[in-house]
């Protein structure tokens, strides 16, 4: 008998236990509410968001695969395609930083393979409380430690992300996984049980009892329990997927399978339930086959064990050797536990008995979906009263004190822990606007970005979604790449909560709009509520992760300042915005007032004024504005020089020093031509209608901002550079 | 020249390294499968970097005793040419080819990032091409390249110029600065007595290709290709 307790455990509501009862004809009995609890949790259903994320634009005329299978699947032509997708693991990396996010990329990296594509980048977006508290270090070097060990053992290239610090994030830290992969159009796979007749098998790693209801955890609020969680997170063994990998390649390039998927959140059951759902077909499988690591596992436990490096697969019966044989040679198992049958029940023996008979889609199709309340109280805060804000004197110090913040300093120190050159593709390394890949025996190549300021998302949900949509394309279009694909994290709190419900609906309304202005398809991605501990939310965090591809990988654009005497021209225009600043936030301790505007007509002209002027070889180097505004902006430029060359820039606008010089208003480019291309580059500004203004020239050993000449910021940019190199390797230094 | 390219269940840059010495380098180059029998008349045998097999143990540790490596040891012993890069360095510790061992990296963190390294012996099969300190911009990704070995074997090695390179700064000094891992001596690249066997920590074959920012690396491979 099913009682309260069972559901409380389970994660199951009355009303949900009334729809399986009804969907089924009877009382499930424990197996099989273990089975319904993990595929109707929030992970794995989507049931608070699939509502909302209905009117994010999917289609466009390069989609071969939308949202709804492992990945999502983009035609870049001469018969290639990029399979690409981003996953949280934020729950278990709280519990367990290493292992956490660990088992984030090797998830990752087998919802790419499973497709057919061979992985060739990993970035992720991380985000964690302020360096200053102890657990907040542990959790950081735990999270990239574990991401390094994992992506550098398998060979995968971690070739950029980003990193962002804020309280908000101390009790929850936020680890978003992102992989590439590149397959053949006419080699694709998909999770399909098709063939009634046909085998299962099972591949890879034995079944152990570790990340038994993963998935479940992933979809609660942390209380102070959390300690007793950590056996819920899953171990990874990178070398066991190394070998998978080469070994699903390799039964795929010679079509010895008909369908694969990997075992995932809910493991054995998401696998055995998704293929048959999708293929209209039933399946039958037995437990006592399943390879065990452990005595006495119940079924309940195979069933819902998150072990790592696992895979369904579905071949003829007449392939089964050879795909045997394949999997022998890379030392793996590879048993066959079932068949496909008609019907479209799930049926599962152990011990001689049926311990699971429910249909595939009770389980896979027909979990609640909810329109959950949402409260309006997501509304922008009211504007801070610029006025009231004092115009600092000194702002050398500023700027030093900007570029020390952990949300803006060098992240080498993390991303040096990564193998970001292996595969030999790597031709932008980690800390550019976007990464940047070459194809071999090709001319194209593709860039890779994530980005996401919770902050602006705090303070205005829907401009937080836009804003993340338009900066992940404007880092593309400063390397000179064209968005084709998008792929977004959405991390928030309790769903249950209005409030979060009513900041969950505007970022996606948000980044649907934006998706729309830019006409680029969103080909899934993944939500993560739950993001509460003791009661306290995360703001509200959408990471974009957005593709582009570069036609002329000779075109291709880096941020660094080439040569002393180039010209430096602003593209965009000038504001008066310092609400939700990182300026305000570290000189002044406020996270408040509006985000900048934005307007998405002027956003893609810049953008598209940068694109044609780098696909005309006019520029030298691109970098946008963001986080610490125009003097971090061409700090940085400095920086990735290779040389710390300096800057004399001069502006002539009405607005307040401050703001000009660290704000954040969006749509702003900053590049650099050589003289001699400087007045076509300003003509073609002129045509596209786009403000551009050469404020300056590269060269000499300082950054130097002035304002109708008079100084604002002179100083040494080894001095800004060595803040900005050592503010977080400061906080790890092994005493 | 024929390349054999090893592979090792937990190999990752054995694509790397077979595109570099086939499409770069243009030299007829084969895969050398771990569990095969026989180095198919191979001229060069490349042990490429990776983690053999996972390296939970130790690196390289596991790869001694591949069925492969056996032929591969006795293939040195008769003088043929050998190049461990990395992993394949660590491998060849482990078997006893090359003198030494390797701990962590002195900040106890996997480092990837392109360093500078001095060219300290251009007699050799594997640097005649290029020119006594010589400074090469090279990556390194690796957790275990901290060399080390007894004085006793340190003042052979050197006595012998065994040291085909070291981690120096752009100018070619040697600071603590430069040499990233804490190596002793910084030595950054060995080879055995005989002079037929190299193992090195950088990634020539990241650095062979102008798209990917350095050609440096391109020395190595065609000295090996080259009449000694």
């Amino acid at each position: 008998m099913i009682d309260q307790k069972n559901l409380d455990n389970h994660n199951l509501t009355r009303d949900e236990y009334g729809l399986i009862v009804k969907l089924i004809g009877r009382e499930p009995n424990l197996t099989e509410l273990g089975v319904f609890s993990a595929m109707w949790s929030e992970h794995c259903s989507y049931k608070s968001s699939k509502f909302y994320l209905k009117q994010l634009p999917i289609k466009g005329k390069n989609v071969v695969q939308g949202p709804g299978e492992n990945a999502g699947i983009i035609d870049i032509g001469d018969g290639q395609v990029i399979v690409f997708k981003i996953e949280s693991h934020n729950h278990p990396s709280f519990i367990e930083p290493f292992q956490g996010s660990a088992t984030g990329v090797g998830g990752i990296l087998r919802d790419i393979f499973t497709m057919g594509a061979r992985p060739i980048a990993l970035l992720d977006s991380l985000r964690f409380g302020p360096l200053a508290s102890p657990k907040n270090r542990s959790v950081m070097d735990g999270v990239v430690s574990g991401i390094s060990s994992y992506g550098n053992s398998i060979g995968v290239p971690t070739v950029g992300g980003d990193v962002y610090f804020n309280d908000c994030y101390s009790l929850n830290p936020l680890v978003n996984v992102f992989c590439m992969g590149i397959a053949e159009k006419d080699k694709i796979f998909y999770a399909k049980a098709e063939g009634i007749g046909n085998r299962v098998l099972y591949v890879g790693s034995k079944t152990g009892r570790d990340g038994i209801h993963g998935a479940t955890m992933a979809s609660q609020e942390f209380g102070e329990e959390i300690e007793h969680k950590r056996p819920n997170v899953q171990v990874g063994d990178p070398f066991k997927e190394k070998l998978l990998l080469e070994a699903c390649l390799e039964v795929m390039d010679k079509g010895l399978i008909v369908g694969i998927q990997d075992m995932g959140a809910a493991g054995l059951t998401c696998s055995s339930s998704e293929m048959p759902a999708k293929s209209g077909t039933g399946i039958e499988i037995n437990l006592d086959l399943v390879p065990q690591r452990e005595e006495g596992m119940t079924p309940y436990e195979i069933l819902l064990s998150e072990s790592q490096e696992r895979m369904l697969i579905v071949a003829k019966p007449e392939k089964i050797k050879e795909v045997k044989d394949v999997f022998a040679k890379w030392d793996l198992d590879a048993v066959e536990i079932g068949k496909v049958i008609e019907g479209g029940q799930m049926r599962v023996g152990f011990h001689g008995e049926i311990v699971v008979d429910i249909p595939v889609s009770a389980i896979v199709d027909l979990c609640p979906i909810y329109e959950r309340p949402y409260a309006a109280a997501a509304q922008p805060k009211k504007e801070i009263n610029i006025r009231e804000i004092p115009i600092p004197e000194d702002f050398n110090k500023i700027l030093m004190n900007l570029v020390a913040s952990p949300t803006i300093a060098n992240k080498e120190w993390v991303f040096r822990q990564y193998d970001h050159m292996v595969q030999t593709n790597t031709i932008l390394l980690p800390g550019a606007d976007a990464s940047v890949l070459r194809i071999k025996d090709s001319k194209k190549a593709l860039a890779v970005t994530l980005d996401g300021n919770s902050l602006y998302a705090h303070l205005n949900p829907r401009a937080g979604g836009i804003i993340a949509v338009a900066e992940a394309c404007r880092n593309l279009a400063c390397v000179g790449a064209r968005p084709v694909g998008v792929t977004n994290c959405l991390n928030f709190g309790n769903p249950e909560k209005p409030e979060v419900m009513g900041q969950f609906k505007e970022v996606v309304e948000g980044i649907s709009e934006a998706c729309k202005a830019f006409e680029i398809p969103v080909t899934g991605g993944n939500v993560s509520f739950y993001n509460e501990t003791e009661g306290v939310s995360i703001y509200p965090t959408p990471v974009l992760g957005i593709v582009g591809l570069i036609k002329d990988i000779n075109k291709v654009v880096t941020p660094g300042f080439k040569e002393e005497g180039d010209a430096v021209v602003l593209l965009g225009e000038n504001k008066e915005e310092l609400g939700g600043s990182e300026y305000l936030k570290i000189q002044f301790g406020r996270e408040d007032g509006i985000p900048p505007a934005i307007d998405l007509a002027k956003e893609k002209a810049v953008q598209e004024l940068c694109l044609e002027a780098a696909e005309a070889g006019f520029l030298e180097s691109a970098h946008d504005l963001s986080e610490g505004g125009l003097a971090v902006c061409a700090a940085e430029c400095g920086f990735f020089s290779g040389k710390k060359i300096g800057c004399e820039l001069d502006l002539n606008d009405e607005w307040r020093p401050d703001a000009l010089v660290f704000g954040e208003t969006q749509s702003r480019i900053l590049v650099t031509a050589k003289s001699s291309k400087l007045k076509k580059l300003l003509a073609l500004a002129g045509k596209k209608g786009v403000t551009a203004a050469a404020i300056g020239k590269v060269g000499g050993k300082k950054i130097r901002i002035s304002l109708k000449g008079k100084a604002l910021v002179n100083v040494p940019v080894e001095e800004v550079y060595k803040e900005w190199n050592e503010a977080i390797p400061r906080n790890f230094t092994v005493k | 020249m024929k390349f054999g390219v090893v592979i090792f269940p937990g190999s990752n840059c054995d694509f790397d390294t077979f595109h570099v010495l086939k499409n770069v380098i243009r030299q007829p180059t084969i895969w050398l499968w771990h569990k095969d029998h026989g180095l198919q008349g191979v001229d060069c045998v490349v042990l490429p970097g990776g983690f053999a097999y996972g390296d939970y143990l130790r690196s390289g540790a596991i790869a001694r005793f591949s069925p492969l490596m056996q032929e591969v040891g006795e293939f040195a012993d008769k003088g043929g040419v050998v190049l461990g890069i990395c992993n394949g360095f660590q491998v060849l510790l482990e078997l006893g080819l090359l003198p030494g061992a390797m701990l962590r990296n002195k900040n106890l963190k996997f480092l990837c990032q392109f360093v500078t390294i001095r060219l300290e012996n251009e007699r050799t099969r594997f640097t005649h091409k290029g020119k006594k300190g010589q400074v090469l911009r090279v990556p390194i990704a690796h957790f275990d390249g901290n060399y080390f070995a007894p004085p006793e074997t340190l003042k052979e090695i050197e006595e012998n110029s065994q040291v085909v390179f070291r981690y120096s700064g752009a100018n070619g000094s040697l600071t603590e600065e430069a040499n990233v891992n804490g190596s002793l001596h910084s030595i950054a690249g060995l080879m055995n007595k005989r002079g037929n066997v190299m193992g090195l920590m950088p990634h020539p074959e990241r650095a062979s290709e102008r798209l990917l920012g350095s050609e440096d690396g391109r020395v190595i491979f065609e000295s090996i290709i080259s009449k000694f």
